[in-house]
């Protein structure tokens, strides 16, 4: 299967990334290529088997429900410090439309 | 005319009451200043990594016991991709595929009869932060401030089957779930703040038509009576709509309370493309039986089980069982009361709870919790009033007095006060004979057929006695002198 | 010094023959003579190396630390260190200090090592090449008109031109393996859950591991002994016993010091698309291992072909949806002119990330969305599982896998830089080992044309202490490791 310009830019706004339809369209090129090669796996036969989501079988280790953090203040604003724009404590953000 | 039948299913996000966020270490604390507990995981610093909360999976185990669920074994969680500003990952951790609570049921009330509303699931995940516009205080001008205190916050997502036939069907869920969820300490249920809200999922179709409409989802309803208002506002809306022969497009919904009705909200773009996938840096959720049992020990009994109990063992009627079932501090006030007051006292312990401490409690605007006068007090307080030691009128006062914190029992104020009732009836009856020697006037007045003059009569003996003595035996003391 | 091993700088630093603090500035004056050649750091920062050189030394006077104590390490840029400019290779993370250290720095402090600065990257760990990177390739020391592979490049030009006597790497598809075998280094990717992510930016959370490059398992062992262990902050940090992962390396042994050893040999290792100048190489090493006392057998790994399809389903996913907290909002690149939210975030990701990384970023985006799920994500997850099941039966079979680090030597810089499948293609051996969870080393096993040629080593779980023995034998054998490129006395 190949892929088409709409996908390409179907798919980037989806992950937030401008393109021009230039780039979109070198992208594609490449976005065929990479799928020409993916598309290798379609030719087995995988019935019955287990998807294998991590490197090991095990189940997931669990926190004790506690609270660890403090001197909360001075690390608020070492992280603020290296943030884009903040006013008030908050992150600022172009207004945010519901 | 058509005859249409609603049907309606909730989505209910409840904030589980653990100390720590549910990936982080952060306090669920409400009310701290801005990002004040957001730390380096909850503000998604490049390379932080989530560890789930033990309580916040404890809380999903409890609910899921309390409504007769399944506890998967093992559940998994998900990515659920999206960008907004409130969501610092670019993702929520979630349950997709797998979630910890499978099926369960609640029942519910719904006027005199019991309805069964069957859980579809839920599921553990965690809250986002805050955005705040313009206005409320805040001037950033065009812009919006994040806050993301409240990001990673526990919730169980609770979903229903669309078991739901009407906006009462739907509150009196609303208000069992939030009842339950309560009463099992998993959320303390504060929907001002948000611990507590509900997205109705409602369509219309045509009475006898085997599938269902086109649903809209109404979001975030965060009281009981804007639920009612707003799918009352949403039933009609549909119906209007395809009664005038238009289509229902699925669409999320807001309910704005200022004008009662819904609204269509501006699209997450591509909202319907979340990308879900299993999230690698969380291994899958194991819950073995012991685990389950183990908390099954610590459950306390449930409001349905308590309120039977109640009914058969102090002979309450299904009323009051209700009323006093309808929180575990409630009814674990009234029952420590009866502990006190006798098991016979139960009746009077249930209006005295149900009444009097009602009343006054409303009136101050406190919580069961909080009340001046415990359980213990007010049941050593009715078990005076059963022994015939005070008046019920007498009674009000002691109440009155540990209300005010003067005292420490019911037994204590009397003594200190003289406080109890005149039963001697040799004493009553000198008093009596006194007060008919000085009151000639009165005894006249009666006889000549004025009833007004024996109540005032009365009234003298009360007040000879500052109350103390009975009434009952004082009316009948003047009944048989003055015949 | 620069050729001492980590053992015997050590020792040096214990006998006072040395001081961290002298040390620490020998390294710096060759990072400012020949970093310029090469462009392996990123970040060097004088004052804080000397400044923990200083407190190592105070250490060491005292007669305390352990076998890392003064010594500087460079790590790669994707480990956050307070303090530290962390770019992770990209422009979006350009002028980002980071809060906090990774938990790999963390282990590297409290051993009382010193962080001799931040080494180059393929940027967010995407390339074979280290071409993709924000600030510029990194060349390699021996010939640098050649890449010095990827996505480590950095830590591995700094390590094999001297500039520092041991660095750090993370290995998603191959990133410390195939760097290791085009720098004539050893480097090490353990087994999955070994060494914690916590602070280690990114890539494809079920594959990313952290491990050692350096001049031969004999230091990665201790390189390892650092950054192994719990921690409770990485869910899939795997809670175990600590473990000398040098343990076997000082055993004494005869003229056959792997007797009893069975080592695999994979078909789809040795058939075609390996360059054959290196496939001699690889079938020599083999022989030297026969006569160090090591049987070899036949296996197969049927469903390794796919490997490189799976991945770059797998990764690109975890990739996609990992870096979307690049956002501009609260930390990182946002792009100075926009008209709103949706804007923001479409231009600050557009000019933040370089084209591989959107490249990759659009190809798991487009494998997780609806419709496609099943057919790429669950397919490749499927695959997956058959490639572990494949390296599991081997592992029925024989104690070590051998076969080719990288089908070829070093390329030319830009060679493959235009197109992607190439470049992909370079990780065909070292793949396989990430999906599957599996520890892996590489060494070097000769030159050929004056470049260095990688020998793999792949066991089965946990068994990175003999895995760092046969290297280690290998090594005590050969001379290769030895070499180091003339251009940088």
């Amino acid at each position: 299967m190949s892929l088409t310009l709409e996908q390409v830019h179907r798919v980037a706004h989806l992950a937030r990334i401008e393109i021009s339809d230039a780039e979109a369209a070198s992208t594609l090129g490449h976005l065929n290529e990479i799928f020409a090669l993916i598309e290798e796996m379609q030719a087995v036969d995988t019935l019955g088997i287990e998807p294998m989501a991590h490197a090991q079988d095990l189940a997931q280790r669990l926190r004790a429900d506690r609270v660890t953090e403090s001197d909360q203040l001075a690390q608020r604003a070492a992280f603020q410090a290296i943030a884009p724009e903040t006013e008030a404590g908050l992150y600022l953000v172009p207004k945010v439309i519901e | 005319m058509k005859q249409w039948e609603v049907v309606i299913g909730i989505e209910t996000h409840a904030q589980l009451s653990t100390e720590a966020k549910i990936f982080s270490g952060s306090s669920t604390a409400f009310g701290a200043i801005p990002n004040l507990q957001a730390n380096a995981v909850d503000i998604a610093l490049p390379g932080v990594l989530p560890v789930l909360n033990r309580g916040a999976v404890e809380c999903a185990i409890r609910f899921g016991l309390a409504v007769g669920a399944e506890i998967a074994p093992r559940s998994v969680f998900a990515r659920k991709n999206y960008f907004y500003p409130d969501l610092p990952k670019g993702y929520q951790i979630s349950q997709y595929e797998h979630p910890v609570v499978l099926g369960g049921k609640l029942v519910i009330q719904v006027g005199d009869t019991d309805q069964t509303v069957h859980l579809t699931r839920a599921h553990l995940e965690e809250d986002a932060g805050k955005s705040l516009h313009e206005g409320a205080g805040q001037h950033f001008q065009g812009r919006s401030g994040i806050d993301l205190n409240r990001a990673g916050t526990p919730l169980l997502e609770i979903v229903t089957e669309p078991d739901m036939r009407s906006s009462a069907e739907a509150v009196a869920y609303a208000r069992a779930l939030h009842a339950l969820v309560r009463w099992i300490g998993i959320c303390d249920g504060n929907m001002q703040e948000g611990s507590f809200r509900c997205d109705a999922n409602v369509s219309v179709r045509p009475i006898g038509q085997p599938h269902f409409g086109t649903r809209r989802e109404i979001k975030n309803l965060n009281s009981f009576r804007f639920m009612q208002q707003a799918i009352d506002y949403e039933v009609q809306w549909q119906i209007a709509t395809l009664e005038d022969g238009g289509s229902i497009e699925q669409a999320t919904v807001l309910f704005d309370p200022v004008t009662g009705e819904t609204r269509a909200m501006r699209s997450k773009e591509d909202a319907h493309d979340y990308r879900y996938f299993p999230d690698p840096d969380l291994l899958p959720l194991a819950i073995d039986r012991q685990w389950v049992e183990q908390i099954r020990a610590q459950m306390p009994e449930l409001p349905g089980a308590k309120r039977d109990r109640l009914m058969v063992d102090y002979g309450l009627s299904l009323y009051d069982a209700e009323v006093l079932t309808s929180s575990l501090e409630l009814a674990g006030f009234y029952e420590a009361a009866v502990a006190i007051a006798g098991r016979s006292n139960a009746k009077a312990c249930a209006n005295w709870v149900m009444v009097d401490l009602a009343a006054r409690l409303n009136k101050e605007e406190r919580e069961i919790g909080d009340s001046p006068v415990s359980a213990e007090q007010l049941g050593g307080l009715i078990a005076r009033i059963a022994d015939g030691t005070i008046s019920t009128n007498m009674a009000r006062k002691v109440f009155d007095t540990l209300w005010n914190g003067e005292g420490g029992s019911a037994d204590d104020i009397i003594a200190s006060q003289g406080l109890q009732q005149i039963t001697d009836h040799a004493s009553l009856e000198r008093l009596i004979d006194e007060l008919l020697a000085t009151n000639a006037t009165m005894v006249a007045e009666f006889r000549a057929g004025k009833e007004k003059a024996f109540n005032a009569l009365v009234g003298q003996a009360m007040k000879a006695t500052r109350g103390k003595a009975n009434p009952q035996q004082v009316n009948e003391l003047l009944r048989r002198k003055l015949a | 010094m620069i050729e001492h091993s980590l053992q015997a700088i050590a020792l040096s630093l214990k006998s006072k023959e040395i001081s961290s603090v002298e040390l620490t500035q020998l390294y710096l004056d060759r990072i400012a003579r020949y970093n310029p050649r090469l462009n392996a750091y990123l970040a060097v920062d004088p004052a804080i190396s000397l400044g923990q050189a200083q407190a190592a030394d105070e250490r060491l006077a005292r007669g305390e630390g352990g076998p890392l104590t003064g010594i500087p390490i460079a790590h790669k840029d994707i480990f956050c260190a307070r303090g530290w400019l962390t770019t992770c290779g990209s422009k979006m993370l350009s002028s980002f200090v980071s809060p906090y250290d990774a938990a790999v720095i963390s282990r590297f402090h409290a051993a009382g090592a010193v962080v001799l600065g931040k080494t180059n990257m393929d940027e967010f760990a995407m390339g074979s090449s280290n071409e993709t990177s924000f600030f510029g390739p990194v060349h390699n020391p021996w010939d640098t008109t050649r890449v010095p592979g990827g996505s480590s490049g950095g830590s591995a030009a700094a390590v094999a031109a001297r500039l520092a006597p041991a660095a750090t790497g993370t290995d998603t598809g191959g990133s410390i393996r195939q760097p290791a075998a085009l720098c004539n280094l050893t480097g090490m990717k353990p087994t999955y859950g070994v060494i914690s992510r916590y602070g280690m930016i990114a890539f494809a959370s079920s594959l990313d591991q952290a491990g050692p490059l350096g001049r031969s398992a004999a230091d990665c062992a201790l390189l390892l002994n650092s950054m192994a262990g719990f921690d409770e902050r990485d869910s899939t940090s795997l809670n175990r016993p600590a473990e000398d992962y040098g343990r076997e390396l000082n055993a004494a042994a005869g003229a056959k010091p792997l007797a009893g050893l069975k080592i695999g040999l994979p078909e789809e290792f040795f058939g075609e698309g390996c360059a054959p100048e290196v496939m001699h190489l690889v079938e020599a090493a083999v022989a030297e291992y026969r006569q160090l006392g090591a049987e070899t057998v036949a296996v197969s790994l049927p469903s390794m072909g796919l490997s490189v399809a799976a991945y770059y389903v797998i990764a690109p996913a975890e990739a996609s949806s990992n870096l979307a907290r690049f956002d501009g909002v609260r930390y990182g690149y946002r792009a100075p002119d926009y008209h709103d939210l949706t804007d923001m975030y479409c231009k600050s990701r557009a000019q933040g990330f370089g084209a591989e990384v959107k490249r990759r970023i659009l190809i798991g985006t487009y494998v997780l969305s609806h419709g496609y799920y099943d057919a790429y994500y669950l397919q490749a997850q499927r695959i997956r599982r058959l490639i572990a099941n494949d390296f599991a039966a081997a592992f029925r079979q024989c104690d070590v896998i051998i076969g080719p680090t990288s089908p070829s030597t070093a390329f030319k810089l830009g060679e493959k830089a235009s197109d992607p499948v190439q470049m992909y293609l370079s990780d065909i051996y070292t793949i396989a080992v990430n999906l599957a969870g599996l520890p892996g080393i590489s060494l070097s096993c000769g030159f050929a044309g004056g470049l260095p040629a990688g020998l793999q080593l792949i066991g089965d779980y946990f068994t990175e202490a003999r895995l760092l023995n046969v290297a280690h034998r290998y090594q005590l054998a050969t001379a290769w490791h030895l070499q180091r490129p003339a251009a940088f006395d």
